[in-house]
């Protein structure tokens, strides 16, 4: 409910600043200011209405039934590759808590990739699909999106859940010991399910990362059907058709959410017997 | 530090990354890949070496765009936080938003940003990196500001402390390790921010555009080179802010009780 | 054969370091089945290591222990023992009868069988309305009834207790202690107990070993000659404060000799 009303709220804000700023747009105290035009900012009902009309001239549906279908394309790629990047780096994660060699060595790389633009490789891996030969099985473009995304979203998922292997109280694993318990028998009943809390911001991150992934594939190597591509060529299209491009905005912000609420789902699911307690977002 | 630690800490990463480095080169030799499918370590370095200037000035475009983005969502975060704090409601309408931005790849708004202002300037990018900085450093911030522990706000009230003393002596202190934390972790998510921006369109001498052409032009080692050019500016602004952060825990001493 | 024997013991932390602890220098004990001994002394006479050494989950330095006439070890592997310690432990994603059932499942049970015993163990400790709840909507007394349920599940022979009442205010620690005393003489387990109350210690034991830090070592061990059938009126009964005095006493002594001898080097 209060989200509808920030929203408003921002409309309003977007509004006033065209009523009162400058057409031309232009600066204040060095700082730029964005052009009022209609054609630079449109008025948000002229966006709405723009919803119900169809993509191109002369054709039959509305474009946000095209956009629908974009953001559906990028929904399927960036779901795959969150499910991909979240089994190889939970598995990636439970071998890091197993050896710890592993985890001295590959945890600080990890780490580190957080903090590197990776999707810099989006281009070369992308440009892997049509010459990588698997059993004879040809790489499809889309699956080369999907293994970028997956690698993305591989990295938050890794760090996340091997803190939260770790965070097992050190009584219960005294307990699991005592037990005579063995490491998997202990990581099944005691670990993995202490880790549940710590995995789902890692993979609410991942799924953001996932979602970004298939987008800036999309643009960087000209695949079309996505909502990536819709976003460039409309934007590119402003001058003719101002809004456009808000159509595939709105499209692409649905699909974040759609992907967001699965995970959100994943956790209201995964966590329904444990006590509510203060959301502890990194 | 004890050395010990230090050796057990960095000898096994080191190890790892020369294994990788020497399996990829190994790899690509023994089955002759072709540079444009995936380039040599060896090449890499190689291209980096010849095209030394021309990456710099690709980090610096890049780069500096980051930079702007970071100092400007960093100073208008710290004021909204103040913001959010004092009234309520603001905090109220905000939390759903934000929490709702971050679920969305609002990364496209730049397509938005290229028609707002002229395309040929870097100020959507910039604009992109603030937004993105400037959630970042909200949530954090707002949060140490409002969190501060209740023993230390029930013992101002007994000093009769004014609100804006409260502000001064408990939350702000109690919200700079958040601002650091906030910084960690907008810091090279700026440099992210500023180069994914890049592939929207607008001008091309950014990092993230010179790895498209290159790739494109199938000089993928050029590409790769590039690469680590973006890798070692994300990592420069991430050292930087761990920097700032230990100078400040080095002069506060360690955290007493934490938040 | 007795059911536990602690043989010239000995445990060194950080050996060889400047951090070196003697957490434990040649202890003997023997506990007979069927007994109640308590462990008491000041902060770091290693108790609660001596408590660990037994239940195999460290390993002692020189000297060995004995468990039902086999080593440690075997005994773990074997699960002759349960154990309880100040944090119920319980797993806050499971119910508090699956809580139970815990060890039973690593033990290969089937699921008739330990839903069978969780049930038991419930009545046992008087829980039976709570299978289904969450741990966290019981109280602090009432979840280390449930760990202390699971610690008897699966019917050992030995209970190795570390403060399982530490945390709990001082009316649910009396009700808990008279509780486990009926258990243990319902059910004939040895048990080693841990504590830092002294009355709890008396209540609760046949014997009360006095230990002493630095080097942590046995310095006495007080027959307590309560008799077998201990109830509430136990607590005021003259024999009680005279064995709770003995022990003081004995810790006394400890302190006496601490503050005489000196700061000691490690």
């Amino acid at each position: 409910m209060l989200f509808v009303i920030a929203l408003a709220l921002v409309a309003c804000v977007w509004e006033m600043y065209k009523a009162i700023g400058p057409a031309e747009g232009g600066s204040i105290l060095g700082l730029p200011l964005p052009k009022t035009t209609d054609r630079a900012m449109p008025h948000t009902w002229d966006m709405v209405r723009r919803l119900g009309e169809p993509e191109n001239r002369g054709g039959s549906d509305p474009i946000w039934i095209s956009v629908a279908g974009y953001a559906w394309y990028t929904f399927r790629l960036a779901l795959l590759g969150l499910v991909m990047g979240a089994v190889v780096g939970i598995g990636l994660a439970v071998l890091m808590a197993r050896f710890s060699f592993a985890e001295r060595g590959l945890l600080p790389w990890v780490i580190m990739s957080q903090t590197v633009p990776l999707i810099a490789l989006a281009p070369q891996v992308v440009s892997w699909s049509g010459k990588v030969d698997i059993f004879g099985w040809e790489i499809p473009r889309w699956f080369a999106v999907c293994i970028l995304a997956a690698f993305l979203s591989f990295f938050p998922i890794v760090v996340g859940t091997l803190r939260g292997l770790k965070s097992a109280p050190p009584a219960a694993v005294e307990l699991m010991h005592s037990y005579a318990a063995s490491w998997w028998e202990t990581l099944v009943k005691l670990r993995f399910p202490a880790a549940l809390p710590h995995m789902v911001p890692a993979l609410k991150l991942g799924a953001t990362l996932s979602v970004i992934g298939v987008i800036v594939s999309e643009i960087s190597t000209g695949i079309s059907g996505g909502i990536g591509r819709a976003v460039l060529s409309y934007g590119q299209a402003a001058t003719g058709d101002p809004t456009k491009v808000y159509a595939a905005v709105f499209g692409a912000a649905a699909l974040g959410l759609v992907l967001f609420g699965l995970v959100v789902s994943f956790d209201v699911f995964v966590m329904r017997n444990r006590p509510h307690e203060e959301a502890g977002n990194s | 530090m004890n050395v010990r630690r230090l050796a057990a800490a960095v000898v096994p990463p080191l190890v790892v990354g020369a294994l990788f480095l020497l399996l990829w080169e190994g790899v690509v030799r023994v089955f002759d890949l072709k540079p444009f499918f995936l380039p040599a370590p060896s090449a890499i370095a190689t291209a980096f070496v010849d095209n030394t200037q021309r990456i710099w000035e690709a980090m610096v475009v890049s780069g500096g765009n980051a930079l702007a983005g970071l100092v400007a969502g960093t100073l208008v975060g710290i004021a909204a936080s103040f913001l959010l704090m004092r009234f309520n409601i603001l905090n109220e309408l905000a939390t759903p938003l934000a929490v709702a931005l971050n679920a969305i790849p609002i990364i496209v708004l730049v397509s938005v940003f290229n028609n707002m202002f002229s395309i040929t300037s870097e100020v959507p990018r910039r604009l992109m990196v603030t937004l993105v900085v400037f959630f970042i450093v909200l949530v954090n911030v707002a949060k140490g500001l409002r969190h501060v522990q209740p023993t230390h706000l029930e013992l101002l009230r007994s000093y009769a402390a004014s609100p804006r003393e409260v502000l001064v002596k408990a939350r702000v202190p109690n919200a700079l390790p958040h601002l650091f934390t906030a910084l960690k972790i907008a810091a090279p998510t700026s440099v992210i921010t500023a180069f994914v921006a890049e592939y929207f369109g607008g001008s091309q001498n950014g990092l993230g555009s010179r790895i498209t052409s290159n790739v494109a032009n199938s000089k993928n080692a050029v590409a790769w080179a590039y690469v680590v050019g973006a890798c070692l500016l994300g990592l420069t602004f991430y050292l930087i802010s761990i920097a700032l952060e230990s100078i400040s825990t080095h002069r506060r001493g360690s955290d007493l009780g934490g938040a | 054969m007795s059911a536990v024997v602690v043989n010239h013991v000995s445990k060194v932390f950080n050996e060889g370091r400047t951090n070196q602890v003697d957490a434990l220098v040649d202890i003997e004990l023997a506990v007979e089945p069927g007994e109640f001994v308590s462990l008491i002394g000041p902060s770091g006479c290693g108790k609660s290591t001596l408590l660990r050494l037994v239940a195999d989950l460290i390993h002692p330095t020189s000297g060995d222990v004995l468990v039902n006439g086999k080593s440690a070890a075997q005994a773990r592997a074997d699960q002759d023992y349960g154990m309880a310690f100040q944090q119920s432990g319980l797993f806050e994603w499971r119910t508090v009868e699956r809580n139970i059932e815990l060890p039973l499942e690593l033990k290969g049970w089937d699921k008739a069988k330990r839903r069978a015993r969780a049930e038991e163990m419930l009545a046992l400790v008087k829980l039976t309305e709570f299978g289904r709840h969450m741990p966290w909507q019981l109280s602090g007394g009432m979840q280390q009834r449930v760990a202390i349920a699971r610690a008897f599940a699966a019917h050992p022979r030995l209970l190795l207790m570390d403060e399982p009442f530490g945390a709990l205010d001082e009316m649910t620690r009396e009700h808990m202690q008279s509780e486990l005393l009926q258990i243990c003489e319902a059910t004939g387990t040895t048990v080693v107990f841990v504590t830092h109350s002294i009355p709890e210690a008396v209540y609760l034991s046949d014997r009360v070993v006095v230990m002493s830090p630095r080097p942590g070592r046995i310095v006495d061990v007080i027959d307590v000659g309560l008799g077998d059938d201990r109830t509430d009126d136990t607590r005021e009964d003259d024999r009680f404060f005279a064995s709770i005095t003995e022990v003081r006493e004995a810790l006394r002594g400890i302190e006496q000799a601490e503050i005489l001898g000196g700061v000691e080097d490690r």
